[in-house]
């Protein structure tokens, strides 16, 4: 009882040791990365190319002054944090990284973590609540309605990767990758897992819960100090996790047809993977605008909620009529590639055929004879 | 043309919803203040917004924070003086501002400027414009949450700089132009410094295009938003860029040519919808305009004279003028009225942010508030201007 | 034809420097802005610039008015006398003379009749005296 006690708090110290890592790894990663992309050097100051930056940035935010608004409502104000960040660590509890490489390996892992994924939201609608402030009541309702919007999709796509291997475990889920990762299987259900994975975690081009530009940090407006640093923390432990459930669930993981079967190379191969996809998601930061609350909504109900019924009916009809894997797969990618082209028709193309109409208008305009200058 | 009954007190009650509200729903207004230490209201700018929800039922815009009293410190100052006071208007196109001074004092004495000069200012003026427009470019995309382009076009705004500062000596604060002229020479390499600033600038508009204006979310959030028709836009007096985009052709430089517009081949692009979308993609194509203008300046410039023959202390005559000029931000326009003495009786600047400004709150009505901060990005408000 | 359309009122033509300007009586503005405006061959759509001139016997306000269609423009004047420096409001016929009447309130003491919101536009609420005149001193200011 007591060796399992003590087994216990050393795995989960371990752990929140194991991601706050993490975590700096990926400010400075994320910092590095949007750099390159805007052409600059980021941070180089502190450590070689800035690599102990995070490290002064976590010591900074932890001796800065907590301020407590006047008018906060207090018990609020400081429970909001914890509410964020403790199911953000408690998912981690049953993420593998290797086949016996986990604090807990729960049968039932993946209802777990989407269970205790969705509290957050409780903290964040609280934090803006509490903070007595508008933008912040502003961002923590804004964060309400985006957040259970797009935690529908990511149900409906976890449900469709579950019904492959038919269990709820992670192992097992990995393992059923062995011969093919289910990306290849489910392209669309790997898209719409990122796309409502960043909106989960409030990433650009779906960060309007703490826009700067409009509410200005949203619910964490108010924060300070320690009490801000525990959103970050949180805030990238959630993209870790969408990152690393992306490896498992749809880059098979471990398993990898190339790879020898030691723990430690599955380990790596995990992290690699996951660091890719956050990668990706650092890529979306860097390039895209953020939507409006309206077209988020409608992002979310109107096509991503209805994509993932339609990934979860093909694999469904996969599964109930033992088609071939390749049936699956290209379904899967003519239904993605269907509605990349829809909203490239609907978006970008008018656009630019009213600008080279507009262009030839201005044009025919032009003065025919220039007055000699000498 | 509908036009709010501007002033008063607007609720602007009676808009048409897309969504049927439940009026039997207990709802609240709810009044925010944006600014003005707010990050998107670029500078010292306040609105006051009641929101319903996330729909903006009124705003009131607040302006003064930087009033100065420049009109007024004009009427102290000899004209040379008043040259640095319009650097500080607006602080981004600090040529475009020093140029209309120079011009009103010139057409009232009836000086008549030396073609190198003219040259010289045409090409400073119009560098200037793609300075501002791509500040406009950065922070506009800033707004949207687009955090990249701002690096990119503060980089071909660095370029731009350095020539200025090679050309006056200052980066920002020139005070270059003079009545009758320009303060001195341009450097010997300046063509030659030119050409090698416009090829990265033609790059970064070109990757404008591909990365910004026709990206998905970006239309999204710009097009429809914000949108005025051009009657409603030529009556509430707004101008430049986000008049032509609402499909009116109103260029200073094409209308009223000055300096050497009328030697320069250029189009002026317009838009149709006076959308958000329209206001950026024409300064967009303003910048493409500009580069082919320089380009042309530099091929047709010849050496000669940069300065006209006049006194030291400029003494216009009796009389009054109103000179204007296309700013990057619109139509900048002095009435400059004088008494014959070394200082301007009275000095009235048109600022064009001011009076764009006012047509904000037309085009806020039924918009959300992240559209707000759209409108206000896409009018491209100085606020040193405005508050003069 | 400015003469033509405006003749009943009374205006007296001269020439500035590059434009025509016109001085009428400040009760006949309104009917002369309205003229401008409508009249098809004139169609003043657009008031590039609202000036107050502090002459220190009297006020002036001048009206920059251009046409779009027509791609002309002239100025309009009214005086006013100095201790009664009233003037209806010309927001109904030109929407953008908003701002600058309100500024033009703020700086000269310009009453524009008829406009629907006079609060302080540049100057903060209960600042004292008009620091647009002449008869304002330079280098005085307020504390806030």
């Amino acid at each position: 009882m007591l060796r399992d006690l003590i087994v216990i708090t050393i795995q989960v110290f371990a752990l929140v040791t194991a991601l706050t890592a993490v975590v700096l790894s990926l400010v400075w990663l994320e910092r590095k990365t949007l750099a390159r992309l805007q052409r600059r050097m980021g941070p180089m100051v502190v450590g070689p190319h800035g690599l102990l930056q995070p490290v002064a940035d976590a010591l900074k935010l932890l001796v800065k002054e907590d301020i407590i608004p006047a008018l906060a409502d207090k018990p609020l104000f400081w429970l909001a944090p914890l509410v964020v960040f403790v199911p953000s660590f408690v998912i981690w509890v049953t993420i593998p990284f290797a086949q016996s490489f986990a604090v807990r390996n729960m049968e039932l892992g993946l209802f777990f973590i989407v269970a205790f994924s969705v509290l957050s939201i409780v903290g964040v609608v609280m934090a803006g609540w509490g903070s007595a402030n508008k933008y912040a009541v502003l961002g923590g309702l804004r964060s309400a309605a985006q957040l259970i919007s797009y935690e529908i999709p990511i149900i409906m796509v976890v449900i469709a990767v579950i019904m492959l291997p038919h269990s709820m475990n992670l192992v097992t889920i990995v393992e059923g990758q062995r011969a093919i990762p289910y990306a290849l299987l489910q392209p669309l259900g790997l898209v719409i897992f990122l796309l409502a994975g960043v909106a989960e975690v409030g990433r650009t081009p779906f960060d309007i819960y703490f826009a700067e530009s409009e509410v200005m940090g949203g619910p964490f407006i108010e924060y300070s100090g320690a009490h801000w640093a525990v959103f970050f923390l949180a805030e990238y432990v959630n993209t870790f996790t969408i990152a690393v459930l992306a490896a498992l669930l749809f880059l098979g993981g471990w398993a990898f047809p190339l790879m020898p079967e030691a723990t430690w190379v599955g380990f790596l191969g995990v992290l690699v993977k996951a660091y890719l996809v956050v990668l990706v998601i650092f890529w979306f930061r860097g390039t895209f605008p953020r939507l409006r609350i309206d077209q988020l909504m409608s992002f979310g109900w109107k096509v991503l909620i209805p994509l993932s019924f339609v990934n979860f009916g093909l694999t469904a009809a996969y599964l109930f009529y033992g088609l071939s894997r390749w049936s699956l797969a290209l379904a899967s990618l003519f239904v993605t590639a269907a509605v990349a082209y829809t909203i490239y028709r609907r978006m970008t193309w008018p656009a630019r055929a009213t600008a080279e109409q507009r262009l030839a208008k201005a044009r025919a305009y032009r003065r025919v004879e220039t007055t000699d200058a000498r | 043309m509908s036009l709010l009954p501007l002033g008063e007190k607007v609720r602007m009650r009676g808009i048409s919803y897309p969504m049927a509200i439940d009026k039997q729903l207990d709802s609240l207004e709810l009044m925010i203040n944006v600014g003005p230490q707010h990050p998107a209201t670029h500078g010292v700018f306040r609105m006051v917004v009641w929101i319903d929800g996330e729909r903006i039922v009124d705003v009131e815009p607040h302006i003064g924070y930087l009033h100065r009293g420049t009109e007024k410190l004009c009427e102290g100052e000899q004209y040379s003086q008043i040259i640095t006071l319009f650097d500080r208007l607006d602080y981004v196109a600090n040529f475009n501002n020093e140029l209309v001074v120079c011009m009103a004092a010139e057409k009232l004495m009836g000086t008549e400027v030396p073609e190198r000069a003219q040259y010289i200012r045409t090409i400073l003026c119009e560098l200037n414009r793609i300075a501002s427009h791509m500040l406009f470019y950065g922070t506009f995309a800033l707004d949207a949450g687009a955090m990249t382009p701002v690096m990119y076009a503060f980089r071909e705004r660095e370029r731009i700089q350095s020539l200025f500062e090679a050309t006056s000596g200052a980066r920002l604060m020139h005070n270059y132009f003079r009545i009758g002229g320009v303060r001195q020479d341009a450097p010997d390499d300046f063509a030659q410094r030119i050409t090698t600033l416009l090829e990265p600038v033609k790059e970064t508009i070109a990757e404008a295009d591909r990365l910004i204006t026709f990206n998905e979310a970006f239309l999204a959030r710009t097009r429809d938003v914000g949108t005025i028709d051009g009657n409603t836009a030529v009556a509430l007096g707004l101008t430049g860029p986000s008049l032509r985009a609402s499909g009116v052709e109103y260029d200073v430089r094409r209308t009223e040519p000055y300096l050497l517009y009328d030697r320069l081949d250029f189009i002026v692009p317009t838009g149709d919808r006076g959308d958000c979308w329209d206001r950026f993609w024409v300064r967009i194509r303003e910048m493409e305009e500009s580069v082919r203008m320089v380009e042309q300046c530099l091929q047709q410039m010849q050496s000669g004279p940069i300065m006209a023959p006049t006194r030291r202390i400029a003494r216009p005559p009796k009389g009054e003028v109103y000179a204007h000029a296309e700013n990057p931000r619109g139509d900048l326009g002095v009435y400059l009225v004088s008494s014959g003495a070394d200082r301007p009786y009275r000095l009235k600047v048109r600022p064009p942010s001011f009076c764009n400004l006012m047509s904000m709150k037309h085009m806020m009505r039924n918009a959300y508030m992240a559209d707000a901060i759209m409108i206000l990005g896409s009018l491209d408000i100085v606020l040193g201007e405005v508050d003069r | 034809m400015l003469s033509q359309a405006l003749a009943e009122l009374n205006p007296k033509m001269s020439a500035a420097l590059d434009e025509v300007v016109v001085t009428v009586e400040r009760d006949a503005l309104l009917q002369a802005a309205l003229k401008l405006r409508d009249d098809p061959g004139l169609s003043f759509n657009y008031l590039m610039c609202l000036s107050v001139v502090d002459y220190e016997d009297r006020f002036e306000v001048v009206y920059h008015l251009r046409s779009l269609a027509k791609a002309h423009r002239f100025a309009l004047k009214v005086s006013l006398p100095y201790d009664d420096p009233r003037i209806s409001s010309v927001i109904s016929v030109w929407p953008g003379a908003d701002w600058h009447e309100r500024e033009g309130h703020d700086l000269f003491g310009v009453v524009f009749e008829g406009h629907p919101n006079l609060s302080p536009l540049l100057l903060y609420d209960g600042f004292e005296g008009y620091p647009g005149r002449k008869s304002y001193p330079f280098n005085d200011y307020q504390e806030w």
